[in-house]
C-alpha cells in the first residue's frame, strides 16, 4: 500500500550472517538473514518444531527456549544475537526418552490439551525451578503468568509446577 | 474431583492419562506449521485496511519484480473460486449476503483478505506487500448492532435495502397477555461483548496438487475437515475424491472460530493448483485477531412477568445480534432464542431475533456459542427478581427450576437442530444445592452482611444453565484389523487437543474386549473415512462414542467368528488373552491378531481362504443422535468489590457440571476447567474494541487481554451424571459447560456486593472501569 522501498531495503540476503550456536548440547551453523528471529531460525532453519509461535509479540510465552540460563521469548530475538549462544529448547528436555520430572507432572496434572502452549511453559518453568523452588500455589501463578494457556485453565500447571518444584526439593 | 462409578473392568470412566501427552511434552507433535514440505512457498494475505470499500484499482507490478516473489493473485485474478460460501446454518428468511473468498470489488471489514502473495518466504512475501499500490474508495462503516439497525443509517453493504439479515421469533404460550397481567415486571437491556476464540495456534492452511492423478491435498488446522471438503469440492466444481483435506494430528486449540470455513482456505488449494507447487499460509496473530471469527455480541431487551412468590410467569425477550460482515451462519444466533428459557419454567415466551450485517469481522461459534449470551439475561432477572421481592436469589432459583422428574421435559419452541426443544435427562435442583453447600452459601450471607457493616463489599453470584450439545446429523468410525495385528480406529471428528487418541482407545477397547495397547486412533483425514462432519458443539463424544462403541462391537464378532474357524470351536468359546483370541483361554490354542489379519485380510495369493472365514475385517458405524442432549450445570462466586477502584477478587468459585456418564473424568474436568478460564475471560477482560469507523482497536495481547494464571482463580468442581436416554453411552457434552454461565455468575456477583449502592450491572466483560461508572451513575440516580 505505501512505498517504503526507498526508505528501507527490503531485502537484505546479500548481508547474510553465520549463526553458531549451541542448541541442547548440539552445535549448529547456519546462515540467516539479520532480520531472522530466533524462533524461525530453530523452527525453520534447525528444524526444530517443538518451539511454538503464538503471538511474535512477546506476550504469549509459547515460544520461551533457555538462552544461557536465561528463559528468553525466542520471537523477541534475533538469530544472529544467539551467535555463540548455550541454548535449550523443549526437545531437550527429556533424556534419553525419559521425561523430565516436571513433564511427568504435566501429564499427571492433565497440564496440558492441544499441546500448543506448552514447550513454552516447560522452558519457563524449567529456568525458574533452577533459580528457587516454589512451594505455594500463589507463587506457582506468579511463575507461570507469563505464558498464556487457551485450554487448559492452569489448575493442572499449578499442581504441576508445586509438584516438580516438591520433588526437585527431595532429591537435592 | 470427578466421583464416577467405574464398573468393573471397563476402561470407560477410568481417569486414564493421555496418550497425546507424551509426543507433545517432548516437542514432536505434528502441527500444521511443523509439517515438512520440502519446497513450499508461504502465502501471505493483503488485507483491507478500511471497514467498507470499493477497490478502485490494484497494481502489483513492483512487488512483483521483488526477487523472491512468485506470484501476486487479487481477487479480480481469481475469478473461478469467487463464489459465495454459504452459511453453515440457514433459514428461508436470511437475507444472505454473498461472502466470497477473496472479493474482487468491495470490502466489508478491516483483515478481509484481497490478494495473495507467494513467495520463497513469509518475509519476502510480507515485503512484497508493502509494495502492492492499492487505491480505495472509503465507503461509510457499521460498527454496531444500534448502527446497523438505525433508521436511514448506512448500509454495511452498499447498494444494500437494509442491514437486517433475519427477523425471527419463536414463542409458546402469549408472553404479551402474560406480562399485561402479571403483578410484577421487570424490564433491563444487557449487552454482551464480542470475544475471540483465541485458540494459541493461529489457522492455517497448506495444500499440494499432484498432477500426475489430479488430486490435490490439503493439510487444514480445522475442526471440520469433511465439512471443509464438502465446501471445497462445490467451490472448486471437483469431485470430493479428488480432494483430501487432513487435519493435523495436533491442533492447537479450536473453540469453534476454526469449524468454519474461511477464503483462505478456497484460496491457498487453488494457488497451488495453478502453480503446481506446495504453498503453505500460517496465520499471524495480528491476522488471527482481525480475521477469525468472533462471537457474542449481542444486546437482549428484557421483560419478566412473575407473581409474589417470584414464580416465572413470562419472558419477553428481544435481541439484537451482530453477525459480522457476512452471515457464516445463524447457529449462535438460534442457539441464544432456544437458551433463553434456561433450566426454568417459563409458561409464556416470546423472544424475537434481529440479526443484521455490521462492517467487523464475521461472527460464528465460539466456546459457548450463543448460550452465555442467553444465561447472562436470564440469570440477571432472576436476581432482579428476588431483589424485587426482597427474596433470596437461591430461593427464587429454586422456585423455577425444571425438577428431575420432569423429564423428558418439552420447553414449547424449538431448538437449532430443527427439533422441539426437550430436555433429556438432568437433575437442576441438585446441581444449585450441590454448588451452595459448597461455596458455603449461608455463611456466606452472614459473612457479607457483617462486612457490609464495615462497608466492605462482599457478592454471591449464582447461574443454573442447560447446554444444547451432542448434536446431529451424525458422526461416524471406522475400525480395521490391521496388517500388523493391530486395531486402527479411524474417526472424521478431528481433536483440537481434547484427547481423542485416548477416549477412543478407551472405548473400542470395551467394545472389543481388548487391552488399549492394541488399538491405536487416527483422526481427521478425509482419505481415511468417507463422512463426517466434525467437532463442534460438544458433540463428539456423544455421536462419535456410540459409532465407535457399536463398531467396536461388530469388530469384536468378526475377531472372534475368524478365530473361532481357525481353532474349529464355536465363537462364544473364544476370547482374547492380551492380542490373542484364546479357545477357553488356553495360550496353546489360540491364534493372534496378526493370524488373523493374515488369514481374513492379507490372504495368499491366488489360493482359496479358508472355509467359513469372510474376507476383510473391518467394520464401520454411523450414529444419528434423535435429538440434542442437554448437559447442565450450576456456578457459584464470592467475590469482593473494591468500589473505589472497581477491582474485583474472587474470593471463591464452585462449578456443579453434569454431561451424564463420563468416559474419561480426568479429560472431562480438564474440558470444564478450561472452559471456565475461558469463562472468565469473557466475565471480565476480554474485549475487541472497534471503533465506530469499525476499525479494530485490540490487534494484539497488549490491548485484548486473555487471562493468565493470575488472573484465574482456583475452582471447587463436583460433577453429578444424569445418564442421556438419546445414546447407548449415556453420555453428553463438556466443553463449554466452563464457558456458558462464568460472564452472568460474575455480574450477579458484583451487582449483589454492591447492592447497597443500587449499581447496576449489564454489560459483560465487567470491568474496573464500568463498575465505577455504575456507582457513579446510581449515585447521581439516587441525588
Ligand atoms: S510467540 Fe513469542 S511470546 Fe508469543
Ligand atoms: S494446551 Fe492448548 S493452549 Fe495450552
Amino acid at each position: 500500500m505505501r512505498d517504503h522501498a526507498t526508505e528501507f531495503p527490503t531485502r537484505t540476503q546479500d548481508e547474510t550472517h553465520t549463526v553458531g550456536c549451541t542448541v541442547n548440547g548440539r552445535e549448529y551453523e547456519a546462515v540467516v538473514d539479520p532480520r531472522m528471529t530466533l524462533a524461525d531460525f530453530l523452527r525453520e532453519k534447525l528444524r526444530l518444531t517443538g518451539t511454538h509461535l503464538g503471538c511474535e509479540h512477546g506476550v504469549c510465552g509459547a515460544c520461551t527456549v533457555i538462552v544461557d540460563g536465561a528463559a528468553t521469548r525466542s520471537c523477541l530475538m534475533l538469530a544472529v544475537q544467539a551467535d555463540g549462544a548455550q541454548l535449550e529448547t523443549v526437545e531437550g528436555l527429556a533424556e534419553d526418552g525419559e521425561l523430565s520430572p516436571l513433564q511427568c507432572a504435566f501429564k499427571r496434572n492433565h497440564a496440558l490439551q492441544c499441546g500448543f502452549c506448552t514447550p513454552g511453559f516447560l522452558m519457563s518453568v524449567t529456568a525458574a525451578l533452577r533459580e528457587e523452588s516454589v512451594t505455594t500455589e500463589e507463587q506457582a501463578r506468579e511463575v507461570l503468568s507469563g505464558n498464556i494457556c487457551r485450554c487448559t485453565g492452569y489448575t493442572g500447571l499449578v499442581k504441576s509446577v508445586l509438584e516438580a518444584s516438591a520433588g526437585k526439593d527431595a532429591q537435592a | 474431583m470427578s466421583d464416577t462409578l467405574v464398573p468393573e473392568g471397563t476402561m470407560i470412566g477410568r481417569r486414564l492419562e493421555r496418550r497425546e501427552d507424551e509426543r507433545l511434552l517432548a516437542g514432536h507433535g505434528g502441527y500444521l506449521d511443523d509439517l515438512d514440505l520440502p519446497d513450499a512457498l508461504a502465502a501471505a494475505f493483503l488485507r483491507s485496511p478500511h471497514a467498507h470499500a470499493k477497490i478502485l484499482s490494484f497494481d502489483a507490478t513492483e512487488a512483483l519484480a521483488l526477487p523472491g516473489v512468485i506470484a501476486v493473485f487479487s481477487g479480480a485474478d481469481l475469478m473461478e473460486i469467487q463464489k459465495p460460501l454459504a452459511p453453515k446454518v440457514q433459514h428461508p428468511q436470511l437475507r444472505d449476503y454473498p461472502r466470497l473468498p477473496m472479493p474482487p470489488a468491495e470490502l466489508h471489514y478491516v483483515g478481509e483478505p484481497l490478494a495473495v502473495v507467494i513467495a520463497e518466504s513469509r518475509y519476502i512475501a510480507e515485503d512484497a506487500m508493502e509494495l502492492i499500490e492499492v487505491d480505495f474508495e472509503v465507503l461509510p462503516a457499521v460498527a454496531s448492532t444500534a448502527a446497523a439497525l438505525q433508521e436511514n443509517g448506512p448500509l454495511a453493504h452498499s447498494g444494500d435495502e437494509t442491514n437486517v439479515a433475519v427477523l425471527l421469533s419463536q414463542s409458546a404460550g402469549d408472553a404479551a397477555k402474560a406480562l399485561a397481567e402479571a403483578p410484577n415486571v421487570l424490564s433491563d437491556e444487557f449487552f454482551v461483548m464480542r470475544g475471540g476464540g483465541h485458540s494459541m495456534e493461529t489457522r492455517g492452511v497448506a495444500a499440494r496438487f499432484e498432477a500426475a492423478t489430479g488430486q490435490v491435498t490439503i493439510w487444514d488446522t480445522t475442526q471440520a475437515p469433511h465439512y471443509a471438503r464438502q465446501q471445497l469440492s462445490v467451490i472448486y466444481e471437483m469431485a470430493e475424491d479428488d480432494i483430501r483435506v487432513i487435519a493435523p494430528a495436533d491442533v492447537g486449540g479450536g473453540f469453534g472460530p476454526k469449524a468454519q470455513f474461511y477464503g483462505e482456505e478456497v484460496v491457498i488449494p487453488w494457488v497451488a493448483m495453478k502453480l503446481g507447487r506446495a504453498v503453505k499460509w500460517v496465520e499471524d496473530r495480528q491476522e488471527n485477531m482481525v480475521t477469525s471469527m468472533m462471537e457474542r455480541s449481542q444486546t437482549h431487551r428484557v421483560d419478566v412477568g412473575f407473581d409474589n412468590d417470584g414464580l416465572l410467569l413470562a419472558v419477553k425477550d428481544v435481541i439484537e445480534h451482530d453477525q459480522g460482515a457476512y452471515c457464516a451462519g445463524l447457529q449462535v444466533p438460534s442457539i441464544t432464542t432456544s437458551t433463553v428459557p434456561g433450566p426454568y419454567h417459563v409458561p409464556n415466551i416470546a423472544i424475537e431475533l434481529r440479526a443484521c450485517y455490521t462492517n467487523m469481522v464475521p461472527t460464528s461459534s465460539v466456546r459457548g456459542a450463543g448460550r452465555p449470551q442467553a444465561v447472562f439475561v436470564m440469570e440477571r432477572m432472576i436476581d432482579r427478581i428476588a431483589e424485587h421481592l426482597g427474596l433470596d436469589p437461591a430461593e427464587v432459583r429454586r422456585r423455577n427450576l425444571i425438577q428431575a422428574d420432569e423429564f423428558p421435559y418439552k420447553v414449547g419452541i424449538m431448538f437449532r437442530d430443527g427439533s422441539p426443544l426437550t430436555y433429556d435427562s438432568g437433575d437442576f435442583p441438585t446441581l444449585l444445592e450441590g454448588t451452595l453447600e459448597r461455596i458455603g452459601y449461608d455463611e456466606a450471607r452472614a459473612l457479607q452482611a457483617k462486612l457490609r457493616q464495615e462497608g466492605r463489599y462482599l457478592g454471591i453470584g449464582l447461574s443454573v444453565y442447560i447446554e444444547g450439545c451432542g448434536l446431529g446429523p451424525y458422526e461416524g468410525a471406522k475400525i480395521r484389523l490391521t496388517n500388523k495385528g493391530r486395531i486402527l480406529v479411524t474417526l472424521a471428528a478431528a481433536g483440537q487437543g481434547q484427547g481423542y487418541e485416548t477416549v477412543y482407545a478407551q472405548i473400542a477397547a470395551d467394545g472389543i474386549g481388548l487391552d488399549m495397547d492394541y488399538i491405536e486412533v487416527k483422526t481427521g483425514d478425509t482419505a481415511r473415512i468417507p463422512f463426517g462432519q466434525g467437532t463442534f458443539a460438544s458433540r463428539i463424544t456423544a455421536t462419535c462414542g456410540p459409532a465407535v462403541m457399536d463398531a467396536a462391537k461388530q469388530m469384536r464378532e468378526r475377531l472372534l467368528d475368524t478365530a473361532s474357524v481357525l481353532l474349529g470351536c464355536d465363537a462364544s468359546e473364544v476370547d482374547f488373552v492380551g492380542d490373542k483370541a484364546c479357545l477357553g483361554g488356553d495360550l496353546e490354542k489360540s491364534v493372534s491378531l496378526q493370524q488373523l489379519a493374515q488369514t481374513a485380510n492379507i490372504g495368499k495369493h491366488g489360493i482359496t481362504m479358508p472355509r467359513g472365514i469372510k474376507a476383510g475385517i473391518e467394520t464401520s458405524s454411523y450414529f444419528s443422535p434423535e435429538r440434542a442432549a442437554y448437559a447442565s450445570g450450576a456456578h457459584a462466586a464470592l467475590v469482593e468489590v473494591d468500589p473505589e477502584t472497581g477491582e474485583i477478587e474472587i474470593l471463591k468459585y464452585v462449578i456443579g457440571h453434569d454431561c451424564g456418564n463420563v468416559i474419561n473424568p480426568l479429560l472431562v474436568d480438564g474440558q470444564v476447567l478450561g472452559g471456565f478460564a475461558h469463562g472468565i475471560g469473557n466475565a471480565m477482560y476480554e474485549e475487541p474494541v472497534y471503533d465506530v469507523e469499525g476499525q479494530p482497536q485490540a490487534t494484539s495481547y497488549l490491548d485484548y487481554a486473555l487471562v493468565s494464571a493470575t488472573e484465574v482463580p482456583p475452582v471447587e468442581l463436583f460433577h453429578i451424571q444424569t445418564p442421556s436416554p438419546l445414546n447407548p453411552l449415556g453420555v453428553k457434552g463438556a466443553g463449554e459447560g466452563g464457558t456458558i454461565p462464568a460472564p452472568a455468575t460474575i455480574a450477579n456477583a458484583v451487582e449483589d456486593a454492591l447492592r447497597p449502592l443500587r449499581a447496576r450491572v449489564t454489560r459483560a466483560p465487567i470491568t474496573p472501569a464500568r463498575i465505577v461508572d455504575a456507582i457513579v451513575a446510581a449515585a447521581a440516580g439516587q441525588d
